[in-house]
């Protein structure tokens, strides 16, 4: 069954962190490196995207995790892998390849669910693509706001790199997350159009994920919501929501609103509250999960789960209290004002 | 949410940092025309010359008069454009005030369109892409441009050419509609057309007929593809009268009537400078109309005549000045039918010939009622849309509303007669049939301030309500109690002092307990959006609503009078609260705060071992009463005058401002002559008293021998964790402690302007709001401006600290003088009941006729009162917030319950 049929059925769950599930395994700047570069000049711990390449098991194991607990949507773990963010490591050559990694470890994880659970209903796999350490609307030096750190046709080169490796990787969407800086997502958006009508091949379905980072209810960038929408809405998304950024509570109004604006599907998956003084995320599964199922019978979400701070548990609890509950309709499309 | 599924509309949207919706409700979107090099030398200038500071400010101007949209264009041959269009909109985005409205990308070149589509994360209109180099290139540039998400502009313009006739524009149009929604797959309401607007009158035969051409070819454009928009420049229509901007501002108008009419929904203009249709010397439209619309032109007579005309006027502004221009105009509008006068007067306010043509109106309709309801009705509605779309001002508007009364006033008695007649007589408007809906205004009990609501009345008068205004210091009983049996649609609180605050939430409560429905407007200097959110509207689920300034008062009404957008009105406002409370709570949580005893220990610090104070001419207290005005005149602030009006800026810039510089002046005018006369006439008087104490301090108390008497005084102490080197200031700071067995002194002042309700009372009764209001703001003026002279007095005379101070006005309103003059009430001494203790001493009741009201509002309204710190360092603050520790050590200082004091400070308690 397509992403797009099992949508008009039910509420899909998606993931939840990868960084918190991958702390747990306290890793060393050896585990980080493995053999092929253990003699890399710069230090590596704390490069996730790497692992798919260096430790494939121990990602293939998270993805398991979370296929078991009832995510039916699977991010490959490629938040950063980009020739631009990469190039904190100077890995900026492996972005192609860390994509085509990430993507297996994801389609590995779900061969081994599917050999357990025959009878499964489908999963997918998205391709994560980040925001990137740059942003295009922001000037990072406060005496020169017209300068900017990097330009569009850059940001545009790095992405159509991921989403090519991606596709080779064998992803079904594409997933635009965490966009503070429309901007940055509008290159994403013109990357993955551009790409697929250069290749001639159809366009994997988009989902699209902004965040709310302030209580204004403005992205950092600036943007209010609405005006957040419309500017990625030429993306003709499958979805279009939020993540990251607020705890659920603090979520609640804007995927109140987003409900009533968009076209297309909707998604959420907030952190695991506010991290506390240590930086920490305290809200327990079943608190995130109480959130989650009354927007679900609010019919303001198609797509839940986690971010940051949230484990298994919390997606468990998600899918068990969405289970039954019927997804959001789309809205109707006047055909006249 | 409910089940209901959720309909939405193609609507064209834009963004900048807020979304643009154009809906069919959405009037005529200008797009402002200035930051375009080819059409603006100012702008073409300031790029080449790399002054990008300034252009930004050419684009601010832009969205501050009104436009939506900003176009930019920087096709000039010594321009680098990429680069140009790429540095202008980076700096755009950093400025929220611009960057808040969507972005018109205007080039002929397509890298520089490419380029700017770089820039911009909100969703840009491209001007334009054409089949100009065939269906190819058209295809391709706009597949890029929907790949970057913007709407775009299609020139009617193809292989062949540009189209010039109805048909070839409407040929192309459809042609370029097909390609880009079939082959394309653009949203159909993504896609705007240009057909081109060409000059007309330039003396050309073939030309004249190219205003109908696009008006008629905009409408079948629109029938076909009714949800593309048409757009296009409209200052090429007028392009042969060059240097002539009241020809060419005709022109526009009567061009934009027509064109609108046929559903032209956007153009590029010049935002700020467009002339009202029904405004322009009817000679002259009729011109204009006959040149747009290519009538009486066979061999271009109408042509002619434009240009005869336009000589004339262009002769005119040269040679006999504007003077006689206005009385040709003024001539002119007299000759029209009655009707049409009427309207005239209202929106011009002019009160001359109101009687007379009122009383024409009346013998011609069959019924007086009817005069109002149609000539009048129609003409103040006309007002009421001016003053909604930004067209008219409110000291004009107020002047509409004299003019209305006054007509009225004429018709009253025959519309008594006639209700006689009819055995109607009933007194009672609730016998009569549901007239229009009423609002009840009051200013909440303990507050005397009424100039705001006076405002309010007057601008929903004008948009047909029927006002009951309870006046000032009205107790919520009397408030609900006169809601409830005149069966008022809503209520309009309002107050100026922070003790109203608690009144207000009090009425609200009373509201709930009653059992009432209406909804409560709330509004006046002290409230807020966020305190209504906060502590109003959670006691009153109903419908609360804050509302910033007389002009939003309308459409506020109007929203919860309409039975269809009641309920979503109130819903959206609801969330916008409860989102607001939240912030609340969130800021609450993380404001730092140092507890009272280390903020105590962070005072400012003050070297007072080689303090020496000036010993004052006397001390204890004294009268001093102004009979003769003329010395404030000098001394007064005018800034806050026009703010009183909504007219914001600073004075006396304001009176040359490009969009309200007309208004002000006129205003400025009005006001100086009623400010001669009361000084001429002694209209009023100024009694004030000042006083001075021996003064020492101990931590935040104040002790001042009076007399044999000591009296304390507290003050409170800023709490907020500061940067390193930063005090928490208390007032109590600037006098010597104690401690330091110096001498030291502290001051005080009370002002206060009285006589001002007789003449009030006079112009209610001439119907006469316009200088009503005037009066009232006049007499706060004055009553600021004796604080100032006094103050002025006491550094050079009376305390003469400072005796050979020289300041001029301007210095003084920026406040350049040694000392400070703080008020009890405000930001650093925010206890309204230390007014107790500063009117003891100066005998102030006895010494200036001011009385205090329980909410420690000061009557007469026009009254200052405050303290003078004559020390060095002396410097104005900001309280903040500060915590119950600080709390409860103030109520015992005080000697007064925790309950009263908390109820006093709540404003600052965190």
């Amino acid at each position: 069954m397509s992403i797009q049929e099992a949508l008009k059925k039910r509420i899909l769950v998606i993931d939840g962190a990868m960084g918190t599930m991958i702390q747990r395994h306290k890793l060393t700047e050896q585990d980080y490196r493995g053999t092929r570069f253990a003699n890399w000049p710069s230090d590596l711990k704390g490069n996730n995207d790497l692992l798919c390449i260096t430790q494939p098991a121990i990602i293939t194991g998270i993805h398991l995790q979370y296929l078991e607990a009832g995510a039916d949507i699977i991010e490959t773990n490629t938040f950063s892998s980009t020739s631009i963010a990469m190039a904190d490591y100077d890995m900026q050559e492996l972005a192609y390849e860390l994509n085509v990694a990430a993507a297996k470890c994801v389609r590995d994880a779900i061969v081994q669910y599917k050999s357990k659970h025959p009878n499964a209903n489908e999963k997918y796999i998205a391709g994560s693509i980040g925001p990137l350490n740059k942003t295009l609307s922001l000037s990072p030096d406060v005496n020169n706001p017209g300068f900017r750190a990097v330009t569009f046709d850059e940001v545009v080169t790095a992405y159509t790199e991921q989403i090519r490796g991606l596709v080779d990787g064998g992803v079904e969407v594409i997933l635009i997350e965490t966009i503070f800086d429309t901007l940055n997502a509008k290159a994403a958006i013109f990357a993955v159009k551009e790409f697929f009508r250069k290749a001639g091949k159809p366009e994997l379905p988009m989902m699209i994920s902004g965040t709310i980072t302030d209580a204004s209810g403005r992205t950092l960038s600036g943007q209010t919501l609405a005006a957040f929408y419309t500017s990625i809405e030429h993306a003709k998304p499958l979805s279009v929501g939020l993540n990251c950024a607020l705890g659920a509570q603090e979520m609640r109004s804007h995927i109140e609103e987003l409900a009533q604006i968009a076209t297309c599907y909707t998604s959420a998956y907030p952190n695991a509250g506010l991290p506390n003084a240590m930086g920490e995320y305290d809200e327990a599964p079943h608190q995130t999960a109480a959130f989650i199922e009354e927007w679900a019978k609010n019919k303001f979400v198609n797509i839940v789960g986690g971010c940051c701070g949230t484990t298994p548990d919390h997606i468990k609890h998600m899918a068990d209290h969405v289970k039954n509950l019927t997804p959001r309709a789309l809205p109707i499309l006047d055909p006249t004002i | 949410m409910s089940d209901e599924i959720i309909h939405i509309k193609p609507f064209l949207r834009l963004a900048g940092l807020e979304p643009l919706v154009i809906r069919p409700e959405t009037n005529f979107v200008n797009v402002g025309e200035r930051t375009n090099v080819t059409g603006s030398k100012k702008f073409a200038r300031l790029i080449r010359d790399n002054k990008y500071e300034e252009a930004l400010s050419v684009a601010r101007q832009q969205v501050e008069s009104g436009a939506q949209i900003i176009d930019v264009n920087m096709d000039d041959a010594l321009l680098e454009g990429v680069k140009a269009m790429t540095t202008f909109l980076n700096l755009v985005q950093s400025e929220p005030d611009i960057a808040r409205i969507p972005i018109m990308i205007d080039s002929s070149k397509f890298e520089i369109i490419e380029a700017g589509l770089k820039c911009v994360q909100g969703k840009c209109i491209v001007n334009s892409i054409s089949m100009k180099e065939g269906e190819a290139k058209f295809i391709e540039q706009a597949h890029i441009c929907k790949a970057y998400g913007a709407a775009v502009i299609v020139m009617a313009f193809d292989e062949v050419g540009q189209a010039d006739t109805k048909e070839r524009k409407i040929e192309i149009c459809t042609r370029a509609y097909k390609i880009l929604v079939e082959q394309v797959g653009f949203d159909p309401q993504d896609i705007i057309f240009d057909p081109n607007i060409f000059a007309v009158a330039t003396g050309i035969e073939e030309h004249n007929n190219y205003a109908v051409d696009f008006i008629e070819a905009t409408r079948v454009i629109k029938q076909r593809m009714p949800l593309a928009k048409v757009s296009g420049g409209v200052s090429n229509v007028s392009f042969s009268f060059r240097g002539n901007d009241t020809v060419r501002e005709a022109i526009h108008a009567v061009f934009l009537y027509h064109a609108i009419k046929a559903g032209m929904d956007m153009g590029i203009v010049n935002a700020g400078q467009l002339e009202i249709y029904d405004e322009i010397d009817p000679a002259l439209r009729a011109l204009c109309e006959d040149v747009i619309l290519n009538r009486n032109n066979n061999e271009n007579q109408a042509t002619e005549a434009l240009i005869i005309f336009a000589d004339t006027v262009k002769a005119k502004d040269q040679n006999e000045g504007e003077a006689t221009e206005e009385q040709k105009k003024k001539l002119a509008w007299r000759s029209e039918s009655v009707e049409q006068r009427l309207a005239h007067s209202l929106i011009n306010g002019i009160t001359d010939f109101i009687d007379a043509d009122t009383e024409e109106a009346r013998l011609k309709y069959s019924e007086p009622l009817e005069v109002i309801e149609g000539p009048l009705m129609a003409g103040m509605n006309q007002v009421g849309d001016l003053f909604g779309a930004g067209k008219m001002f409110l000291p004009q508007v107020v002047k509409s509303a004299r003019v209305m009364k006054k007509s009225v006033a004429v018709l009253t008695p025959f519309i008594e007669a006639e209700k006689e007649r009819k055995k109607l007589a009933s007194i009672h408007p609730n016998g009569a049939s549901k007239g229009p809906a009423k609002i009840l205004l009051a200013t909440v009990k303990g507050d005397v301030h009424d100039i705001g609501k006076n405002i309010v009345g007057v601008v929903l008068g004008c948009n047909g309500y029927e006002i009951i205004d309870l006046g000032v210091m009205v107790p919520a009983d009397k408030i609900l109690a006169e809601a409830q049996k005149q069966e008022v649609d809503i209520i309009g609180l309002s107050g100026l002092i922070t003790p109203s605050l608690d009144e207000m939430v009090h009425i609200s409560k009373e509201m709930k307990r009653r059992g009432m429905t209406i909804p409560l407007m709330i509004g006046g200097a002290t409230t807020s959006r966020m305190h209504t959110a906060v502590k109003i509207a959670p006691e009153y689920e109903l419908g609360v609503v804050h509302v910033l300034d007389a002009s939003r008062s309308v459409t506020v009404a109007g929203s919860l009078l309409n039975k269809d957008q009641k309920v979503p009105f109130l819903k959206e406002l609801e969330a916008a609260y409860i989102q607001l409370k939240a912030d609340f709570d969130n800021k609450k949580t993380v404001r730092q705060s140092l507890t009272y005893i280390d903020a105590l220990k962070n005072k400012a610090v003050i070297d007072w071992s080689q303090f020496s104070v000036t010993t004052p001419s006397f001390t204890g207290n004294k009268a001093i009463e102004l009979t003769d005005l003329s010395v404030l005149v000098d001394y007064i602030d005018w800034k806050p005058f026009f703010i009183a009006w909504e007219l914001h800026g600073n004075f006396p810039a304001i009176l040359t401002d490009e969009k309200v510089g007309e208004v002000a002046s006129k205003l400025y005018e009005d006001a100086n002559k009623l400010l001669n006369q009361i000084i001429k006439e002694n209209w009023l008087n100024a009694k004030g008293a000042v006083g001075f104490w021996p003064a020492q301090s101990k931590d935040d108390d104040v002790m001042v021998t009076n007399g044999k008497e000591t009296v304390s005084l507290h003050f409170l102490r800023q709490q907020a964790k500061k940067t390193p080197g930063q005090p928490n200031y208390s007032l109590a700071d600037f006098i010597c402690p104690a401690d330091q067995n110096k001498k030291d002194f502290l001051g005080a002042f009370a002002v206060t302007i009285h006589g001002i309700e007789k003449h009030i009372k006079q112009f209610e009764e001439n119907l006469d709001d316009y200088n009503k209001i005037i009066l009232q703001a006049l007499a706060d003026r004055l009553a600021e401006a004796f604080a100032e002279y006094l103050h002025v007095k006491t550094r050079k005379e009376y305390w003469g600290y400072a005796a050979d101070e020289e300041l001029t006005n301007e210095s003084l309103i920026s406040e350049q003088y040694v000392g400070i003059r703080p008020a009890p009430g405000y930001p650093a001494c925010p206890d309204h009941t230390e007014k107790y203790s500063l009117f003891n001493l100066l005998e102030a009741e006895k010494n200036t006729g001011i009385s205090l009201t329980e909410s420690l509002a000061m009557y007469p309204a026009s009254s200052v009162c405050g303290w003078y710190f004559a020390h060095t360092q002396s410097q104005y603050f900001g309280l903040g917030k500060i915590t119950e520790d600080q709390v409860i050590d103030y109520a015992q200082r005080k000697n007064k319950p925790l309950e009263y004091i908390t109820r006093w400070l709540q404003p600052v308690i965190d």
